[in-house]
Formats: structure tokens, C-alpha cells, sequence
């Protein structure tokens, strides 16, 4: 590919914003990178997660500050590659497109706007699945299969669970966030489809709360908001029997949650067939960057570089978006910590599953609209109807803004 | 040589003129930087419509659509209800609490006097966010002191009966829910500002002439007949300040609930707050226009209580 950028013949100084752990990457690959591009230094700038997006929108919203690259997590890639303040990657000299085959099929989609532009190239992806501590299981004497043929058999296994005094989940709406990515139809969103129609008072949104609020009124949940001291907690004392996350949350497991139940979590696909994912982390180039041609060729190298994906995903369990990278021993290798399971094998399988879902620019606002509709649901008993009529709406009156 | 001086004289006067305004240059240039400029431009961006990361000139002019928009956006009115009712909540017992406690404190001797009152005022020196992040343990649901606490005093047993068990829940109480939250967020902001209050009304005390206090000890007066007809009406112009800043405060209500309720507002956002809602409409939904238009709406809402106030003051209803 021939890029038609200027030639720097001075030393040129990147600029990286991103957040921990992705930068864990970033970090990792300096040394490589600036001994292959002798001319370039790399300045990495990392903030907490939410720090981090805040500054980039700040930095967008004003156009001052821009870094040369920033990092970009999944949940705001949306809005972020509807902002116009990106470098639209699909576009020459990048052409990034042709590389799609070459990934994940559905991680290139998040970051592409309705027009099918792309704006930031993937580096790891969030596979998701069922998180379960088999010895409750055994406890309560659910059989795995039983329990994830069919949500409603997911729901009967809590049943069973509550009489040992454990809780299937740690929140009635884990339900509803998964359900709602179930069964799409071509060109829709979660939300929204393609004529920026609400899609919130479909079958699969009355599905999703119904399935949720019978897991609240049957007591099965333990109420808990995740990442909240109580969450953690409860999932280390056992409280908890099930978590649907993303793989990256072995790691968490391990390191910080529970490091003491090594042996007895396993991980299993969602239950009823379903794939959905958990986060996954992105490079995008501001349209204000200084140094445009040496940050594309900097994510090509942390993107498209089999042997720098492989090396993120052996040292720091970045599930790796580019296929080839995960062609590695590394996959089929046994989780201690997961009782010795090829877990990575199960996130595999679910990544080549997973729906492609469009990411539409209202995607944050209605998925706030629908949560907080939610709570109202499972905590003060609003009929579901009304509930989404009301999500609705309001979706509508904040779009038309 | 006369006129030479005169000459001179009048040239240093016409410097001198000018050396006020050159002392006060670096706050003035620091002002509008940092005040007066983005305070303007957020009124100017407040009337146009702009895409994140679209540049100044693709601005379009909206006019009040922004504001016509937060004015039917019922999640406005919901996060105004909360505020208002967090003010009252946390607001009101600050200060019923704070001018009898000052007056106490007041009668003490300065040694005692100081050293409760670093106590009291600690809350406000300390950071918000650790008090929110301890509180947030304390009124846990299964593992909160609080709860624990409660259920104990539910099981307490005496004689083989249990005789606080109708009045404390068995249940634990989840603090975090919707008829909770908003509870819980008051008494963080009571608990806070106490300390604050108490020495503002302390500092007022200081000045009230000691004979007034001596005059209505001959006549008789007790601790609460002094507070009520010496104290208080001294006190008017710092209540009137204390409130004032009491309302500012409590309608710029952020961090204690953002922490407690981990940033969403809590089960049906029952703890947004008016400065949570701006908060996200500028970096959830990514609309920095709407969130000046409300910004603005904000600041329409403090003038006008706060010149209630006033009114009220210059009326001579207090």
C-alpha cells in the first residue's frame, strides 16, 4: 500500500493517550517500536478509564490537547466514531477496510458509523460467557447442561440455588442486557435500526425485561450493582453463583476478586446459544493530530502485527482481534485458576459467534434510558408496557434535540 | 521651576492612575481566561448546535432550542426534584443544628471552644471523596456497619424476649434503592457541612457586644431565651450569607452523590442531582450545548432564589 503522506525527516515525538491495561500494550511495545522507528519517540499518557474517555471528549469538544492516538473502549466507541472528530480510517490514504477479513467479524462493525465509515482499528476483543463456581453448582446439585439450555431452565437452576441460600446472579438486569443483544435482524442496532427507529418496544426488549424481572420477584438475584464493594465481595464469599462477562474477567478473578477460589470457577458459552460481548479496545487518530502518517503506521504495528497481538495476549490475556493472532499454543493452554479448563477455546468459539451489532450514535443515551426504566421495573414494580412506552419516548425527545 | 514641578507632579498623578489597575492586571487577566471567557462562550454555545470534535465554524445557530429542549426533558425535572428535595433534606437540619451548637460552643472557654471545633469542621477539610467512599461502606447492604448495627439491635435479647424487634427491620436495608438513596445522600451533606455552618455562626457570635449577653442575664434570660432574642436577631445578615451559600451549594450537588451512586444516580436515578444531569449530558451523550443550556438554567434557578434572599433580608422578615 503506498500512503501519499509527507515525509518527517525529523525526529518526530508520538503522542498515545490511553487507559490501564490497555496501555499495558502500549507500554510493552515501546521499546520494540522505537528501536524499528529510530526517528520516532513515543509519548504514552494514561489516565484512569473514565478519566481518560472524559479528557478525550474534552480534548474533541475543544480540539485542544488531542494526542496523536487515542485509545478507545467499546462502550464509547459510538458516539466517539459519530463525533467527526476522528480520522475516518476507511478512507485513503488509510484504506483500512481491506483489512477487514483479517479480524474478528464483528469488532471492525462497532467501529464503524451508520454510513459504514470506520474510525478506529480493534486490538482486543471482549468475548462473553458464563462465569460459574461449579462447587455451588454441585451444592445445589445443578447439572451445567440443565441450566444453560434455555433461559427458562437458567432461571429453574436459580430456583434450585436459592434454596442452598446462593443467588444465580448478582443482577436481575444482567438478564435484560444480554437478552437485548440477542436475535438482531440485518442492519439493526440495539436500539436503533437503520431509519433511527427506537427498537425498544420490540418482542426482544418485552422478552428481555420479562426475563429479568421474574429472576427479581423470584428472589434469585443478590441486587448488586457490579464493581461495587458488596459485588465483589459477595463473589468472593460464594454469595454469587454466576457472572456473564467478559473473558477478561478471569483475570480479575484471579488477581483481585477471589485469588483464593483458584480451581473452582469454570466458564461455560451463555446460556441458550447466545454471544455477547464484553468491552474490547480500540486506536482511532484524531483529525487534529500532528503526526498523522507515523500514528497510522504505529496501529498497523499494534494491530495488524501477528507476532505484537500474540505477545499482548500471552503477557497481559489481551484476547487478540486479528485472527492470525489467535493462532497460538497459547489459546488451547489450561487456566489454573479455572480448574485447568481451555477457557480461551470457549471465548474463541464465542467470538466467532458473536452477531454483528451496529453501533448507532445514541447507542450510550438509550441504553441509559432502558436502565434506568429497568430499575424502575424491578425496584417499584412498573408494568412493562408502560415502561418501555416510557423508554420510548424519551429516546425519541432526546434524539429530535 | 515651579511649572517644572508641576509638570512632574502631574505626570507622576497620571502614573499613579494607572498603578491600581497594573496590581490588579493578573487576577483581571487570570478572570477572563479562566471566568469570563468560558463562562461566554458556554452562553454562545448554549444557542447553536454542535457535534463533538466538529470545528467552531460548523457550529448552526440554534437560538433557545437547547433550552426550549432541557425544558420538556422530563429527566431535567427529575434530577431539579432531587436537588430540591437534597437541599431541604441536607439543607434545613445544617442549620438548626449548627446555630444552637455554635451558641453552646460559644459559652465555652477558647481552649475547649477550638478543640471541638476542629472536630466539627474536619468533615469539610477532608476529601469528598473518601467521605463518600466510607459512607458508602458504612450503609452497605450485607456488609455495612449500619445494617449490622440494626439487626442487632432487632435480635437484642432481654429475658428471653426480644424487645426492639418491632422497631428495628429484620431485613437488611438496602440503602441504594430508590426510597433510600436520596436519604443517604442528605445525611452525607448534613454531616459534611455542619461543621462549615457552625463556624460561620461562631464567627458572627464573636462580634454581638458582650453586653447585650450581660443585659439579658440580669434580666434573666436563659441559654435559649439569649439565642432567640439576642443571638439570632444579631445573627440575621450571617444566616441570610449562610443560607445563601447553604442553596449554592446544595444546587451544585455533585460529587457525594456521583460517588455513592457510583456515577449513575442510583435505582431510577432517585440521587441525580442537577449537576449530574449536566455532567452527562456533556460526556455521556456527548452534548456540550445542551449541557451549557443547562448549565445556564442552573445559574437562572441560584439568582433568582439567591435574590430572594436579599429581598427577603431587605424586607426585614427574619
Amino acid at each position: 500500500m503506498v500512503l501519499m503522506f509527507v515525509t518527517q525527516v525529523q525526529a518526530t515525538t508520538l503522542t498515545i493517550a490511553s487507559y490501564p491495561n490497555f496501555d499495558a500494550a502500549i507500554r510493552a511495545a515501546i521499546p520494540r517500536y522505537e528501536k524499528l522507528h529510530p526517528d520516532i519517540t513515543i509519548r504514552l499518557v494514561s489516565l484512569s478509564f473514565y478519566d481518560h474517555h472524559n479528557a478525550m471528549t474534552s480534548a474533541l469538544a475543544t480540539g485542544a490537547g488531542l494526542p496523536d492516538i487515542m485509545g478507545l473502549e467499546q462502550s464509547f466507541i459510538g458516539r466517539f466514531a459519530n463525533s467527526g472528530g476522528l480520522e475516518a480510517l476507511s478512507a485513503p490514504p488509510y484504506n483500512a477496510l481491506q483489512y477487514q477479513q483479517l479480524f474478528v467479524p464483528y469488532t471492525m462493525v462497532q467501529a464503524q458509523n451508520d454510513r459504514g465509515e470506520l474510525f478506529a482499528m480493534p486490538a482486543d476483543i471482549g468475548p462473553g460467557s458464563l462465569f460459574y463456581r461449579s462447587d455451588l453448582l454441585a451444592k445445589a446439585g445443578v447439572v451445567l447442561d440443565d441450566m444453560t439450555k434455555t433461559w427458562d431452565s437458567f432461571i429453574d437452576a436459580g430456583v434450585k440455588l436459592k434454596q442452598k441460600a446462593i443467588y444465580l446472579v448478582a443482577n436481575a438486569s444482567d438478564l435484560k442486557d444480554i437478552y437485548i443483544r440477542i436475535g438482531l435482524k440485518p442492519g439493526e442496532g440495539i436500539y436503533f435500526n437503520q431509519a433511527g427507529e427506537t427498537l425498544v418496544r420490540t418482542e426482544r426488549f418485552v422478552r428481555a425485561f420479562t426475563l429479568a424481572k421474574q429472576v427479581r420477584d423470584l428472589g434469585l438475584d443478590a441486587r448488586l450493582q457490579i464493581w461495587s464493594n458488596e459485588w465483589a465481595e459477595a463473589i468472593r464469599r460464594g454469595r454469587v453463583a454466576t457472572q456473564m462477562t467478559g473473558a477478561w474477567f478471569a483475570g480479575h478473578l484471579s488477581s483481585w476478586i477471589a485469588p483464593e477460589s483458584s480451581g473452582i470457577w469454570r466458564v461455560h458459552q451463555l446460556p441458550e446459544h447466545s454471544y455477547a460481548s464484553w468491552g474490547g479496545s480500540f486506536y482511532a487518530i484524531p483529525k487534529a493530530a500532528a503526526h498523522k502518517s507515523a500514528a497510522w503506521d504505529f496501529i498497523r504495528f499494534m494491530t495488524l502485527d501477528q507476532s505484537m497481538q500474540q505477545e499482548a495476549f500471552e503477557k497481559l490475556d489481551a484476547f487478540p482481534a486479528l485472527l492470525s493472532a489467535q493462532q497460538t499454543p497459547h489459546m488451547a493452554a489450561s487456566i489454573n485458576y479455572l480448574g485447568q479448563q481451555q477457557a480461551r477455546l470457549i471465548w474463541k468459539d464465542a467470538a466467532a459467534n458473536m452477531p454483528v451489532i451496529i453501533a448507532y450514535k445514541y447507542d450510550a443515551m438509550a441504553a441509559e434510558v432502558v436502565r434506568k426504566q429497568m430499575d424502575l421495573v424491578l425496584d417499584n414494580n412498573k408494568n412493562i408496557t408502560e415502561a418501555l412506552e416510557d423508554a420510548e419516548r424519551q429516546i425519541r425527545h432526546k434524539v429530535r434535540r | 521651576m515651579q511649572q517644572k514641578l508641576d509638570s512632574k507632579k502631574y505626570s507622576a498623578l497620571r502614573k499613579a492612575k494607572w498603578i491600581p489597575y497594573i496590581y490588579l492586571s493578573p487576577f483581571i487577566v487570570l478572570f477572563i481566561i479562566f471566568g469570563l471567557y468560558p463562562m461566554l462562550f458556554s452562553a454562545w454555545i448554549s444557542l447553536h448546535s454542535w457535534e463533538l470534535g466538529s470545528p467552531f465554524h460548523q457550529m448552526e445557530w440554534l437560538g433557545l432550542t437547547n433550552f426550549e429542549y432541557v425544558l420538556t426533558d422530563e429527566w431535567f425535572y427529575h434530577a431539579l426534584y432531587n436537588t430540591l428535595w437534597l437541599s431541604l433534606a441536607a439543607g434545613i437540619p445544617q442549620h438548626l443544628v449548627a446555630l444552637p451548637l455554635a451558641a453552646l460552643l460559644f459559652r465555652m472557654t477558647s481552649q475547649k471552644r477550638h478543640i471541638l471545633l476542629c472536630f466539627y469542621f474536619l468533615p469539610f477539610i477532608t476529601s469528598s471523596v473518601a467521605i463518600s467512599l466510607v459512607f458508602g461502606s458504612l450503609f452497605s447492604r450485607d456488609f455495612g456497619l449500619l445494617n449490622q448495627l440494626l439487626a442487632g439491635l432487632h435480635d437484642l435479647e432481654l429475658a428471653g424476649i426480644q424487645p426492639l424487634s418491632w422497631l428495628f427491620p429484620e431485613q437488611a436495608i438496602d440503602w441504594q434503592d430508590s426510597s433510600h438513596i436520596r436519604w443517604v445522600i442528605a445525611f452525607v451533606v448534613f454531616w459534611r457541612y455542619v461543621g462549615w455552618n457552625t463556624l460561620l455562626y461562631l464567627s458572627a457570635m464573636k462580634t454581638i457586644p458582650s453586653e447585650l449577653f450581660d443585659a439579658a442575664r440580669l434580666d434573666g434570660a436563659g441559654f435559649w431565651q439569649q439565642l432567640r432574642y439576642v443571638t439570632l436577631p444579631m445573627l440575621r445578615p450571617m444566616i441570610l450569607l449562610a443560607l445563601t451559600l447553604s442553596i449554592i451549594g446544595n444546587f451544585q450537588l455533585f460529587e457525594e452523590p456521583f460517588i455513592l451512586t457510583a456515577g449513575t444516580g442510583g435505582s431510577g436515578q432517585a440521587g441525580q442531582t442537577l449537576a449530574m444531569y449536566l455532567y452527562a449530558t456533556a460526556f455521556s451523550e456527548g452534548d456540550f450545548a445542551t449541557a451549557s443550556a443547562t448549565a445556564w438554567l442552573l445559574f437562572i434557578i441560584l439568582f433568582t432564589l439567591c435574590n430572594l434572599i436579599r429581598r427577603i433580608n431587605q424586607k426585614d422578615y427574619l
